[in-house]
């Protein structure tokens, strides 16, 4: 059964219709890479999913749950939108680390910013639940902070080991190069454990020699069975990480399958002619 | 020498007059201009439009042309007179005068203006992948503003905030205009007695106080000199 079902997106910007109908099943576990020529709306899909653009018509269910229909009555409030978001986690192309915290306040501020909020949810559940008096719900509420807070902390560290950047803890973003701030901008995305990871072309800023250590990673992330979408260039690499392998033209998918049928067996014309360009340039 | 502590003394209390000004301006204008710099930037045209114009006239006419309309106005429409203070602290009274507050309203608003326009510009330079990387990582837009896109405004509008703020210092001599006592007005006052040198003497505070000024700047550029915008 599909894990995230994509139903009939359209998004036109203007007059420019982007996306012309969209449909994309995906399974839990499943790695999704996106191809295609520049304004196929690869990208525009992306941020949809990720709710950082609303379609103009379409439906999206994760995990049984509706997150996104066009014909829903009332649109989602701020905060509907943000616990939305956090299903989903996106790493840019242009890495958008914070400037001014350091690599581990870079992973872990996000958390951070949301303890405050849970741990109001946690003093409602003790004012409900348990008979106790002022003090000791403060005292409790206090404890949970600070038992979050020490275990984003941890989790920051063990993402900076997953990501081999261990030494660079205290490191600023401007000291950084560009493979080490993607797999930063990784592991900030991963700390709020979303149920799908969206990369947008996240090696395209890279200089040739520093794509190698960001694919790792992600090499690494689908031995853990995460299930991801990446819109990538990267060919290479597509074929050989993906489950399933989207090529997407003018605004729709124009063809879809394992990564040996796309690569091996194009069947529509424009695929092909996709496929041949790339081609050619890896010749010259 | 008795002449010359005569005229120090009473200098330093006109430019005392000088930078209460100066303060009391930038702790009011400061805030309302960033307040003024998101009407500016909202998507709601009317607030926006609105916000626009208020911006353009206050950039556009001559400060000391607001000065007296702000100062004349409400009595001469008998809607209000600017009020006095008697809190019995005599150098706080001689100096927060009803023409002083006029004077603190109108560099207030004016300079809220031109700092709302910094404001923006500093805004509108930080890239969209901030608010959007606080956006996915499921931050709200205060969250977004305070956390995240605050201080890369603040780095990026150092240099234009300072020459404002330095302009600042110097535009307070303005409100002399409507007889507020400050540093010039004393200068000019030992001037009409026959002394010139106060004049340059005069000069010499604004010289040394924006001297302080552009130190404590370059401190706060270095300061946040750790990181790239």
């Amino acid at each position: 059964m599909a894990y995230l079902e994509i139903k009939d997106f359209y998004k036109s910007f203007g007059e420019v219709e982007v996306l012309k109908g969209i449909n994309l099943d995906i399974k839990k576990g499943e790695v999704v890479t996106i191809i295609g020529s520049s304004g196929s709306g690869k990208t525009t899909l992306l941020r949809c999913i990720n709710f950082l653009e609303t379609p103009d018509v379409g439906e999206m269910i994760l995990d049984g749950e509706n997150l996104f229909s066009s014909s829903a009555d009332k649109k989602d409030g701020e905060k509907e939108l943000r616990d939305k978001r956090l299903n989903f986690g996106l790493v840019f192309q242009s890495f958008n680390l914070f400037p001014q915290y350091n690599v581990l306040d870079n992973i872990t501020l996000a958390p951070t910013l949301l303890i405050k909020e849970q741990a109001e949810t946690y003093k409602k559940e003790l004012k409900e639940k348990v008979e106790l008096n002022r003090a000791e719900i403060k005292k409790a509420v206090a404890e949970f902070i600070q038992n979050k807070k020490e275990e984003i902390a941890k989790a920051g560290k063990e993402l900076l080991e997953m990501v081999d950047l261990v030494e660079k803890e205290k490191a600023y973003p401007c000291e950084l190069s560009g493979g080490q701030s993607q797999r930063v901008a990784i592991a900030r995305a991963l700390a709020l454990k979303p149920k799908i990871l969206c990369f947008d072309e996240p090696t395209s800023a890279l200089d040739p020699e520093l794509t190698g250590e960001v694919l790792k990673v992600i090499k690494s992330l689908k031995k853990k069975d995460r299930t991801m979408i990446i819109v990538t260039h990267e060919m290479g690499f597509a074929k050989n990480v993906s489950d399933k392998v989207v090529f997407m033209a003018d605004g729709v998918v124009e063809e879809m399958g394992k990564p040996k049928e796309i690569f091996e067996n194009p069947q529509s014309e424009k695929l092909k002619v996709f496929l041949s360009s790339i081609t050619n340039k890896d010749g010259e | 020498m008795g002449e010359f502590l005569q005229v120090t003394s009473q200098l330093l209390e006109g430019f005392s007059t000088s930078v209460m000004l100066f303060i009391l301006t930038l702790i009011i204008a400061l805030p309302l201009g960033l307040i003024i710099s998101f009407c500016t930037i909202s998507k709601f045209a009317p607030l926006r439009i609105f916000f626009k114009v208020i911006v353009w006239i206050l950039r556009g006419t001559p400060l000391m042309l607001q000065i007296f309309v702000i100062f004349y106005l409400p009595g001469l429409l008998n809607l209000f007179v600017w009020p006095t203070m008697d809190t019995g602290w005599a150098w706080f009274d001689r100096t927060i005068t009803t023409r002083f507050i006029a004077a603190l309203v109108a560099f207030s608003i004016n300079y809220a203006a031109y700092f709302s326009e910094i404001y923006r510009g500093g805004i509108e330079s930080i890239s969209k992948g901030q608010f959007e990387a606080g956006q996915v990582l499921g931050m709200t837009k205060t969250q977004i503003f305070f956390k995240v896109v605050l201080l890369q405004v603040i780095k990026r509008i150092i240099p234009p905030m300072s020459n404002e703020i330095i302009t600042l210092i110097k535009d307070t001599a303005l409100a002399n205009f409507i007889s507020v006592l400050d540093i010039l007005y004393w200068a000019k006052d030992f001037m009409l007695d026959g002394l010139i040198w106060p004049l340059f003497y005069a000069g010499a505070f604004y010289l040394v106080f924006v001297g302080l000024l552009t130190i404590i700047f370059n401190r706060v550029e270095k300061k946040l000199s750790y990181f790239r915008v």
